[in-house]
């Protein structure tokens, strides 16, 4: 699958230390990944800045949902993936085996493509990692859920059913309160996979705005097949191609002066 | 064009067949022979069941014998009429041609006379055309009595019903009296002076007795409290074994284990045992739980009561423990299917979250699966309250002495014998030499059986639909 692209090899590594990041997150070190003998990322190295978002754009196949789903550790649901290289959260190395993942989950925070509530109450779904993490008093329950419903711009919408079921609700406000339940149990990175593509533009709207509200206290990844959307919410913007990193920097930079031909033809939507 | 308008009209039948029409008409015929078969078997036992309650006439009929001619005067109800070929009344009365006549068919009822003790049979077959007078005597009771069955005669005096009284002196149609000991009494009735209101009190009365009062002569009479007890503790012991077992099976088989040849041999294995015959499984529950495991129970625990067993012997326990062995397949698979319906997508939100497979499992998975759990347990019930070969094995008795569960410590006693109704059936049916008179106990007992499976099944159905709904968007991920 390499075949037509092979000039792209480690001696055309991305440069990343022109990027200017001053508060590095997330640090990827000549990461790779394989699922089975298919290689799926090649090489990648980046930086995740904090308190800002990160955008992953590219065609379908290129590994930018995978490259995210590294970053808390979800490929391990998949049997047969091994990887190669160093990825780590504030130096501490998380693809390590030793790693606490349910730990390392709750410091980095995923919302998916579908909005998947549990199948409780609206209360009941925010509550579901506060519970996790030991017996809070009820008052601080309600306090931190309604805390994170206020955050995830959802409180109004929802304060008079709290205890009506989360499938009730309409499409957009189930990815809200998802993002709410996700920024409940405070994690420092929130990872976003196309969180906007199941729904209408209204409700994209309103997520992208909740994305521009979340990166003061949040770092944010976000994965995303529109290309407008990458260029309205993100400061970053990384783009993949066929498992390797193309070209990552400011996405100001990287849409309006793209330093490779591949991320130009992409981002004039030349193919995709 | 014409062509085409010869060959369609040529071959109509090729062309009906053709058309799918006769495979629809031989499916829908197929649901209807079903439905007929099962229609026609609950309305065979509901009918005959619930008549019996019924407070029937009492008649008074003069009747000359066909092979004597002397007349006898008989007293009863009648339970059942039919016709007869010529060839069977012959046989039945040894008259020869000569005296038969040329009718070619022959009319006769069964008359309950009950009186056992004195008549020796309590039923008897009339000819219709050999009876010259039928009436219905106003003052006619019906003795309901503790020992040799049904009491009928005539009375002089009005007995109060439910009054205590010194006993009951009965005048015969034919003659003669017999006495009724006060204590000998259970209850009794004059028929043919009821009102409609008498009569249904009497007929719900008889109904409530049948639930909650133990059976006497030999089964063949009085209620089946013991047997539906010892039958809804028995399901309720085996479902509280089975529905653990059954759930942290199918947990680890579809969760933990690593999906390959043994653990599709395990699956396979499992399913299998859902088709052992359950005479199998009574067998093992009597050669592995009671002379194994209650038999090192009696020694470790009851060494002083030896040789009498203990545990050693067929009781409660073993039965269940058989039962929730016979059902643990239908809870297994259940569980499974219901695991594999909770999305991928719950999961990993879930696990998203910072929580570990166990509390996945434990707080999303389970939930979401429990329609499916419900299901299997209820099924599991329904399959445990019909079993009857296993359990004639492993702890039923046809009159247990007493109920598992009394005020002496430690109140339920697993280690005791127990009444159970598809035994009980299976008892009265086919072991009591009076089958006319079983035969209402028998058909109340069945219909009491099939309605209790009847309503395991409709709640396993309301209960998925309506945990379904609550979980229906999830099965659209």
């Amino acid at each position: 699958m390499t075949e037509q692209h092979s000039d792209l090899t480690s001696e055309e590594v991305v440069d990343t230390s022109e990027v200017p990041i001053t508060d590095p997150r997330l640090r990827v070190r000549d990461f790779s990944l394989w699922y089975g003998q298919d290689t799926a990322l090649r090489n990648v190295n980046m930086v995740v800045p904090g308190q800002q978002v990160t955008a992953f754009i590219g065609p379908s196949g290129c590994g930018k949902s995978t490259l995210l789903r590294c970053f808390n550790r979800m490929n391990d649901l998949i049997p047969d993936v091994t990887t190669a290289g160093t990825i780590s959260l504030d130096g501490q190395d998380i693809l390590s085996p030793s790693l606490d993942v349910s730990q390392l989950r709750q410091r980095v925070g995923m919302v998916f493509q579908r909005p998947n509530p549990f199948p409780k109450s609206v209360f009941e779904n925010v509550a579901f990692g506060l519970r996790l993490h030991g017996k809070l008093p009820q008052s601080e329950l309600e306090d931190r859920v309604e805390s994170a419903l206020r955050r995830a711009a959802l409180w109004d919408e929802v304060k008079d059913r709290l205890s009506d079921s989360a499938l009730g609700l309409s499409g957009g406000q189930q990815q809200r309160l998802v993002i709410a339940r996700a920024i409940a149990v405070e994690p420092q990175v929130l990872l976003l996979d196309e969180p906007a593509s199941a729904l209408d533009p209204i409700s994209t709207l309103k997520i992208e705005e909740l994305i521009s509200q979340l990166k003061l206290d949040y770092t944010i990844v976000i994965v995303t097949h529109n290309m407008q959307q990458a260029a309205r919410v993100s400061d970053f913007t990384a783009f993949l191609y066929l498992g390797e990193l193309v070209e990552f920097g400011l996405t100001e930079a990287v849409f309006t002066n793209p330093q490779k031909q591949r991320t130009e033809d992409y981002i004039t939507g030349r193919y995709g | 064009m014409s062509g085409r308008a010869i060959q369609t009209s040529a071959s109509s039948v090729g062309s009906w067949f053709r058309s799918g029409d006769p495979w629809i008409w031989l499916t829908a015929s197929a649901v209807a022979i079903a439905l007929l078969a099962m229609l026609g078997l609950m309305a065979l036992i509901g009918v005959r069941a619930l008549a019996n309650f019924w407070p029937s006439d009492v008649v008074q009929i003069t009747y000359t014998d066909p092979s004597q001619r002397s007349a006898t005067v008989y007293l009863g109800e009648v339970v059942e009429r039919e016709t007869i070929a010529r060839s069977q009344y012959m046989e039945a009365t040894g008259l020869t041609v000569a005296d038969v006549g040329d009718a070619a068919t022959f009319d006769r009822l069964l008359l309950k006379t009950g009186n056992r003790r004195i008549a020796g049979a309590d039923f008897i077959w009339l000819y219709e055309r050999n009876i010259s007078a039928l009436t219905r005597p106003v003052d006619a009771v019906v003795v309901e009595r503790r020992e040799w069955g049904n009491a009928y005669g005539l009375s002089d005096s009005t007995p109060q019903n439910g009054s205590s009284l010194d006993g009951l002196v009965l005048w015969l149609p034919a003659g003669g009296q017999l006495p009724v000991a006060a204590t000998d009494v259970v209850r009794f009735w004059q028929p043919n002076a009821m009102t409609l209101t008498d009569k249904l009190t009497h007929y719900f009365g008889g109904i409530a007795r049948f639930l909650t009062e133990y059976p006497r002569e030999a089964n063949t009479e009085g209620g089946v409290y013991p047997a539906i007890f010892g039958t809804v503790l028995m399901v309720m012991i085996m479902s509280v074994l089975v529905t653990p077992f059954g759930v942290l099976a199918a947990l680890y088989l579809h969760e933990y284990a690593k999906p390959g040849p043994i653990v599709r041999f395990t699956r396979i294995a499992v399913n299998n045992l859902a088709g052992v015959p359950s005479i199998v499984y009574g067998v093992f529950g009597l050669g592995f739980f009671v002379y194994v495991i209650g038999g090192s129970i009696d020694q470790l625990f009851f060494d002083d009561r030896l040789p009498a067993p203990t545990f050693g012997t067929p009781g409660l326990l073993w039965a269940s423990l058989t039962l929730a062995l016979l059902t643990l397949p239908v809870v297994v698979v259940s569980t499974e299917e219901g695991l594999s319906r909770a999305p991928r997508a719950l999961r990993e939100g879930s696990l998203a979250l910072g929580a570990t497979k166990a509390e996945t499992l434990w707080r999303v998975v389970l939930p979401v699966a429990s329609p499916s759990i419900l299901t299997g347990i209820i099924l599991a019930v329904a399959r445990a309250a019909g079993e009857v070969a296993p359990l004639m094995l492993v702890g039923v008795v046809k009159l247990a002495p007493a109920l598992p569960v009394d005020g002496e410590f430690p109140f339920v006693h697993l280690e005791r014998k127990f009444m159970h109704l598809g035994f009980h059936i299976y008892d009265v049916g086919f072991q009591s030499p009076n089958i006319e008179a079983a035969k209402p106990v028998l058909f109340a007992t069945a219909l009491l059986l099939v309605s209790i499976v009847l309503i395991l099944n409709l709640s396993a159905y309301a209960l998925r639909a309506r945990l379904e709904r609550r979980y229906r968007g999830v099965q659209q991920s």
